[in-house]
Order: C-alpha cells, then sequence, then structure tokens
C-alpha cells in the first residue's frame, strides 16, 4: 500500500526529523515530529512550519479568465486587484461544496489557486471540462513544493529567510524570483495566526523548509494542523464540507457573492436562501474534562435526544476542553444551547458557542 | 528504548510488575511514545472483577485512544488517580509514576504468558 502514497519534496527533511508519517489524502505526510499539543503552542506563541506540498496549485490565464473564474467561484473575483487573493468555494449544480480554496489574482488576467489535497484531481477535471475562451488553465500541483509558517513571529522568519525581505499585507501575494526560482508567498493561513504561505519549484522545497527550521519556526504536522484550524472553526473539506452541503448551511455565506452574477450553483444557493436553511454547521464546545471528543461522536439535545454527529472534534490544546463542529438543526444551533456529546457510553456536557473557539488575548 | 528487565510485558504494549499475588500493570515507553502527548486516561473500578485480557479502561491521545487489558485475572484493588488527573505521566514516568491499575490474582499461570525484557525487545524490533 506505501507503494501508492505520493512522496512530498519534503520527505528527506520529514525522516531527518524523525516524523511519525501518516498517508493523508494519498500523499505520505508528517503528522507530529515530536508532540502535537507542543506543536500547537509553538504557532500559537512563536512560529512553525508546516509542508503544505500536498496541496493542489493551478495557474489560470488568459484575457477571459477572470470571468471564466467568476462564472465558476462563489466570492467576486472582480474585488480583486492584481496581487490579492480571497477565500471561495468551487461549487456543483446544487450548490453543494466540491471544494474551498484561496484565489490570487496575481495580474490583471494572471491567476493562482490553491486547492485541497483530496481534491486537486477532481477539482482540475471540473475546471477543464468547462474551459471556455481565451483561458490557459495549468496543474502545477506535481513541480510546487509548499510551505507554511504560521505564528506571532513568523514575519521574522521570513525576515530571515529572505535576507531582510517583508511580507506582503493580509491576503495578498507576493510573486518574485530568487536565484532564478519563481517564489509565489501569500500573507494567508490555516491556523488563525499571522504568517505566510510559500509555493515555490518542487526542487527548492526542503532548502526554504530546512531555512524556515533554521531562522526559529518549529516543524510542525497535521496533527497541530488540525488542532489549530478547529480552535478557529476553518473547515475541512471532506469533513465539514461537501457535495451535499452548500457554503450557506456551513455558515460561509460571507464569500459567497450572489449579487454578481450567474455561476455554477447560484441559483441552488438563492431558492435555499428563500427557504431558509434547515440546518448549520455549529461550533461545539464540552463544559467539562473528560474523553477527547472526536469527528463521529453524536451530539445530544439537553433531554439526550439526538440532534447529530460531530464533523469535526478534538481536545482543544489552548482551551484543555472538547470542540467540535456538527450539522445541527437551526432550532438548537443558537450560542449558549444546552447539548450533550456522546464518547463511548459517557454524555460529556456541551454548549453552543460563537466562533472561534480561541480568542488572543 | 527503555525495557526495564526487572518487569514482564504483554503483547499490547502493558508492563507489569509482580509483588506477592499483586499485579501493578502501565504501558511501555514504546507504547507513550507512540501515542504521543496522553490526555486522559479512563481507570477501571476499584473492586471490579476482571478476567484476563477483559478490557479494563482506556489510555488517549489527541489523535488516538488505546484499550488497557488486564494481563491477570483477580480484582482491581487500586487505580492510579493522579495519572488521572495529569494524564501526562504516562508520557513522563511511564513506569513508575503513570502506572495505570493493580490486580490481586489467585492464578499464577495468568503469568506464563506474559514475556521478559527480551521478549518484548524483540517484539518491537
Amino acid at each position: 500500500m506505501s507503494g501508492e502514497l505520493k512522496e512530498s519534496p519534503l520527505q528527506e527533511v520529514h525522516l531527518d526529523l524523525g516524523a511519525k508519517m501518516v498517508g493523508f489524502a494519498g500523499w505520505d505526510m508528517p503528522i507530529r515530529y515530536g508532540s502535537i499539543l507542543e506543536e500547537h503552542q509553538a504557532v500559537r506563541e512563536s512560529a512553525g512550519a508546516f509542508d503544505i506540498s500536498h496541496m493542489g496549485q493551478f495557474l489560470v490565464e488568459g484575457r477571459d479568465a477572470a470571468a471564466w473564474l467568476n462564472g465558476l467561484l462563489t466570492n467576486n473575483v472582480d474585488n480583486l486587484a492584481a496581487g490579492q487573493g480571497h477565500y471561495t468555494f468551487l461549487l456543483n449544480e446544487e450548490g453543494g461544496v466540491i471544494d474551498d480554496l484561496l484565489l490570487y489574482r496575481l495580474r490583471e488576467d494572471s491567476f493562482f489557486l490553491v486547492v485541497n489535497a483530496s481534491k486537486t484531481a477532481d477539482d482540475y477535471a471540473w475546471l477543464k471540462g468547462r474551459r471556455e475562451g481565451k483561458v490557459d488553465l495549468e496543474d502545477r500541483s506535481v513541480e510546487m513544493a509548499g510551505i507554511a509558517v504560521q505564528g506571532p513571529r513568523a514575519t521574522d522568519v521570513y525576515s530571515r529567510m529572505m535576507g531582510g525581505r517583508t511580507l506582503p499585507p493580509r491576503n495578498e501575494v507576493d510573486d518574485f524570483e530568487v536565484e532564478g526560482q519563481r517564489m509565489l508567498v501569500c500573507r494567508t493561513g490555516y491556523t488563525g495566526e499571522d504568517g505566510f504561505e510559500l509555493f515555490c519549484g518542487a526542487g527548492g522545497g526542503a532548502h526554504w523548509f530546512r531555512s524556515s527550521l533554521d531562522d526559529g519556526a518549529r516543524a510542525c504536522g497535521l496533527g497541530a494542523r488540525d488542532t489549530l484550524r478547529l480552535e478557529m472553526c476553518y473547515p475541512l473539506n471532506g469533513s465539514d464540507l461537501s457535495a451535499e452541503r452548500t457554503p450557506l448551511e456551513a455558515g460561509l455565506g460571507y464569500f459567497v457573492d450572489l449579487a454578481k452574477g450567474d455561476f455554477v450553483g447560484a441559483k441552488a444557493l438563492q431558492s435555499q436562501k428563500a427557504e431558509g436553511l434547515r440546518e448549520a454547521l455549529t461550533p461545539v464546545r464540552c463544559l467539562e474534562t473528560g474523553p477527547p471528543i472526536r469527528p463521529g461522536c453524536v451530539v445530544l439535545d439537553s433531554e439526550g435526544r439526538e440532534l447529530g454527529r460531530l464533523s469535526s472534534g478534538t481536545l482543544s490544546p489552548s482551551l484543555g476542553l472538547g470542540i467540535g463542529l456538527a450539522y445541527l438543526p437551526r432550532e438548537v444551533s443558537g450560542a449558549g444551547t444546552a447539548l450533550g456529546v456522546e464518547v463511548r457510553g459517557r454524555t460529556i456536557p456541551a454548549e453552543v458557542v460563537k466562533k472561534p473557539f480561541y480568542k488572543k488575548g | 528504548m527503555n525495557i526495564p528487565d526487572h518487569l514482564r510485558y504483554t503483547q499490547d504494549h502493558e508492563w507489569v510488575r509482580i509483588d506477592g499475588n499483586v499485579a501493578t500493570v502501565g504501558i511501555t515507553d514504546h507504547a507513550q511514545e507512540e501515542l504521543s502527548d496522553v490526555v486522559f486516561v479512563e481507570l477501571p473500578s476499584v473492586g471490579r472483577a476482571v478476567g484476563s485480557g477483559d478490557e479494563v479502561g482506556t489510555v488517549e491521545s489527541v489523535k488516538a485512544a488505546s484499550p488497557i487489558y488486564s494481563p491477570v485475572g483477580g480484582e482491581v484493588i487500586e487505580i492510579n488517580t493522579e495519572a488521572e488527573s495529569d494524564p501526562s505521566m504516562v508520557n513522563t514516568s511511564p513506569y513508575e509514576d503513570g502506572w495505570i491499575f493493580k490486580v490481586r490474582f489467585e492464578d499464577e499461570s495468568d503469568l506464563d504468558d506474559l514475556l521478559d525484557a527480551g521478549g518484548y525487545e524483540d517484539l518491537i524490533s
């Protein structure tokens, strides 16, 4: 089976550092290098570096690229000036989520998309099948490596890595060269901390990752990546997002611009909006310590009736309590609603909270 | 890898210390390293009658829940409530402060299946 897992360009570094490897979305990736709790804390308090080479990277260029993308993605491409990026969704005709992704406008007619590892092939097939007009679409995933450095010290780490260069502003992208190698550096992340996501040629990945570690970041794996993003209530496609759920149900309507004109899935979302949502992705926080809550745990109302199951769940290292997300009926999704989470026959008292679970300061 | 000579071991990566007819049980250094951050320990109740091989509790990390089995049949006479309050002890002191439970047993033949340190070392290599 292991022969079927793709290897990251940073693989040798992970093995050198003694990482515990795990198969994720068809890739052999580090789940942790040491302690997940310590890696999580490093990102919250200092800086952590993650291998994100497994993610998909597409380039879209051409005179019709902006209009074409605007007909396929939920957020409004016209809001992006050159150098700006935003979070957006690729939907099916029913308004369900194929993928959530980051779209960056590099220049007027040039775009960079970062998509989930689990959906790279599906996304590419969907987009390719709908190409029209003057649009060039390239899947650069195999040729590119990616590193995310996240935490309050991420800007320092970058400055040291890049000989004094500063990061672009939040959500913006820098497209430049270092020794003839193209670098795409985005001031974005999946942790709730300041930081950046750097994409370069696969051959340079190991160098830049080691450089980030030498310059003050701690190596962090997928385990910490999950606890960090869940503390922020950021969804994970395949768990909290799926083809059967719309961004509106996921509470992410902010990233959907229904006023911009038609796009795939828009009509379905209009209908859903008109009818009113029946369920909503709801943040659930335990009120007591107990066994860690995990995806699949049943969520109960205050009378002990089943409401749904956690789509994501973990112990929050920052709060010391269980946190999770679940699609629950609208009526019980208001902050303060009393709930229970079932773990191995025991019910842990919990409640609905407003996102995010973790707030600085 | 720390595998004390004076202890016995199970196939499920538990160590057993025999003092007369009392068996003290915990998880090995190898097991705690595999699990990493232990965040929760579920202990059996004192007084519970257990059979050899029965599942009696759980040791949980952020990413995994690992069951604990009784290596002998008998009665649970003591549990480590300190490890319950501070689960990280299982990582920092798996063979001492991180012990999990004690069973008073009667049938010495239950011990026959336990590995010695050499046998456990072979198991994990």
